[in-house]
C-alpha cells in the first residue's frame, strides 16, 4: 500500500512539475484507488468503443485495441489531443493524458463511433 | 400515419410493377450483380446471372455500363481471404456478358487500407476488363491517413475539390460525388458546402429531360443511420436534381443491393466484390459477414445499367459472381 501511495504522489508531483494541472474546470479529484501500472484499455469491437466513457486519473495512459476486421481510428472531436494512425485488426494505440479534462473522440472512418475519456486531477491519496 | 406513407412507393413512374412488394423482392436479390442499360432516359438493369434476359433486354439500349464496388483490396480476413480472385471473377463476368459495357464505374473502397500496392493490384486486375475506361469515386477506405491526397493523385487529376466531377455519355449526364471526407463525430457521410455549390452550378444549364446518373460511395439516401449508412447533407444535393425526369443514384458502401424509388429518383446500392455485410439491424455491427465458402460468391457481384431513349428510368440489374 505504501508503495502505491508513493507512486501516486510521484505522479502528481510530475504533473505539477510540468505546470499542467491548471484546468480550472476540472472537478476536484475523486479519491479513487491508485493504479500503479496506469493500464487502461478500451476495446474497439463491433464498430464501438468499450467502455464508451472511461474515467482515469491525470497521467494515465489509455490504450485502444482494435478487435474488428475493419480499420478504425481514434481522433479527438476537436482535433487536438488524440490522433491515432489507422488501426488495422489487432493493432494498438496508446495515449497519455497529462491534463485533467473531458476528451471526446471518434473514429474518423466511421463517425458514428464516439467515446469519451474523463481525466480527473490526481491528488495524493490520504489514508481514510 | 406519415411513417407508413414513407415506407410505400406511392407512385410508380416506371410501370415496371415495382411496388413495395416488388421492392422487397428486389431486396431479396442481394447476391446478384448487374448490368445497367440506359434506355430513353431510363436506367434498366439486367442480371449478369441471367444471360438470356440480359441479351433480350440490354441489347437495344444505347448506353450500357457496369458498376463495381467495394473491392477492398488488401482485406484478408476469414470473410474473404482472396479478394483478388473475387475481383477478377467480377471482371471475367463482365467480359463474358453479351452486351459490352461502354465503361465501368467503381463506387469506392477500391483499397482496404489506402496502401499504394492495394491500388496497384486493383488497377492491374481492371486492366483485364474489355471496357478500358473506369470512373472512380473514393470510399472511406481510400482516403485513410492523408485526407485523400493519394487518391486524388491517382484518380482525380482532372477532378474538382476532393475528387468530384461530371461527364456526359450518349446524352446521359454522369455526376461523381465524394461523401467520405471531413466526417463529423456522430454524423454520417458528408458532401460539404463547396461540393453542393459545385453540383448546383453543374446541373444549372441542363434540360429537365436530361437523364442523370449520380454515383458516390456512401448511400445518398438514409438506409440505416445507426450504422452510418446515409449522408447528412444529401437532401440538399437531391433538391438540385428533383426537376429532372430521370435521376439514378448508384452507391456502394453497404455491400448488398438495396433499391428505393422516390419520385423521379431511383436509388440503388451495389454488392461488393470482396465480402458481404449484414442486412441493417440483423447483426451487432456492419462488419464483414462470414458465410460458408460455397455461398460467398452468391453474395458478391456487379451491377449493370442500360439506357434506352424514350423510357422513363434507366435499368439497373445486379448479378452475383456465381
Amino acid at each position: 500500500m505504501k508503495k502505491v501511495i508513493l507512486g501516486a504522489v510521484a505522479a502528481s508531483l510530475l504533473v505539477l512539475s510540468f505546470g499542467i494541472s491548471r484546468d480550472s474546470h476540472a472537478k476536484p479529484a475523486a479519491s479513487e484507488p491508485a493504479n500503479s501500472s496506469d493500464k487502461y484499455q478500451i476495446k474497439i469491437d463491433n464498430f464501438s468503443f468499450a467502455p464508451a466513457t472511461l474515467t482515469v486519473p491525470a497521467g494515465a495512459t489509455v490504450t485502444w485495441v482494435n478487435q474488428d476486421d475493419i480499420p478504425h481510428t481514434v481522433i479527438s472531436t476537436d482535433g487536438k489531443e488524440i490522433k491515432s494512425p489507422v488501426l488495422d485488426t489487432d493493432e494498438h494505440f496508446a495515449h497519455a493524458f497529462a491534463r485533467p479534462g473531458i476528451y471526446a473522440y471518434y473514429c474518423s472512418v466511421h463517425p458514428k463511433m464516439t467515446g469519451k475519456i474523463v481525466v480527473q486531477e490526481r491528488t495524493p491519496s490520504r489514508p481514510r | 400515419m406519415p411513417r407508413q406513407k414513407e415506407e410505400l412507393i406511392l407512385e410508380n413512374h416506371n410501370r415496371d410493377g415495382v411496388d413495395r412488394r416488388g421492392f422487397l423482392k428486389c431486396m431479396a436479390w442481394a447476391g446478384t450483380g448487374a448490368l445497367c442499360v440506359v434506355k430513353g432516359g431510363i436506367l434498366r438493369s439486367y442480371s449478369l446471372s441471367d444471360p438470356s434476359a440480359l441479351a433480350a433486354g440490354a441489347s437495344n439500349g444505347e448506353l450500357a455500363f457496369v458498376q463495381i464496388s467495394d473491392s477492398h483490396m488488401g482485406f484478408n480476413k476469414p470473410a474473404n481471404p482472396d479478394v483478388v480472385a473475387t475481383l477478377q471473377a467480377a471482371v471475367d463476368k463482365i467480359n463474358a456478358a453479351p452486351v459490352e459495357p461502354a465503361f465501368l464505374l467503381h463506387t469506392g473502397d477500391i483499397s482496404h487500407l489506402s496502401k499504394p500496392a492495394e491500388f496497384d493490384t486493383v488497377d492491374q486486375v481492371l486492366r483485364s476488363a474489355k471496357a478500358k475506361q473506369v470512373f472512380f469515386v473514393p470510399g472511406e477506405h481510400d482516403v485513410l491517413e492523408d485526407n485523400g491526397q493519394q487518391y486524388l493523385d491517382r484518380y482525380g487529376k482532372s477532378a474538382k475539390g476532393s475528387g468530384w466531377y461530371s461527364f456526359d455519355q450518349k446524352g446521359v449526364h454522369f455526376i461523381a460525388l465524394v461523401n467520405v471526407l471531413n466526417l463529423k463525430a456522430g454524423g454520417l457521410g458528408s458532401l460539404g458546402p463547396e461540393q453542393l455549390d459545385w453540383l448546383q452550378d453543374d446541373v444549372k444549364g441542363l434540360a429537365a429531360s436530361t437523364p442523370i446518373v449520380v454515383f458516390a460511395h456512401i448511400p445518398l439516401w438514409t438506409v440505416y443511420p445507426e450504422w452510418g449508412w446515409g449522408t447528412d447533407d444529401s437532401a440538399q444535393a437531391l433538391a438540385y436534381l428533383r426537376r429532372f425526369g430521370s435521376v439514378t443514384v448508384l452507391n456502394g458502401h453497404i455491400h448488398q443491393t438495396m433499391r428505393k424509388v422516390e419520385g423521379n429518383i431511383t436509388f440503388h446500392t451495389a454488392m461488393s466484390t470482396a465480402f458481404p455485410q449484414p442486412q441493417p439491424g440483423t447483426a451487432p455491427s456492419p462488419g464483414p459477414m462470414k458465410v460458408p465458402a460455397d455461398q460467398l460468391r452468391s453474395l458478391l457481384g456487379v451491377t449493370s445499367v442500360d439506357y434506352v431513349p424514350g423510357r422513363h428510368t434507366l435499368a439497373v440489374v445486379d448479378s452475383s459472381l456465381d
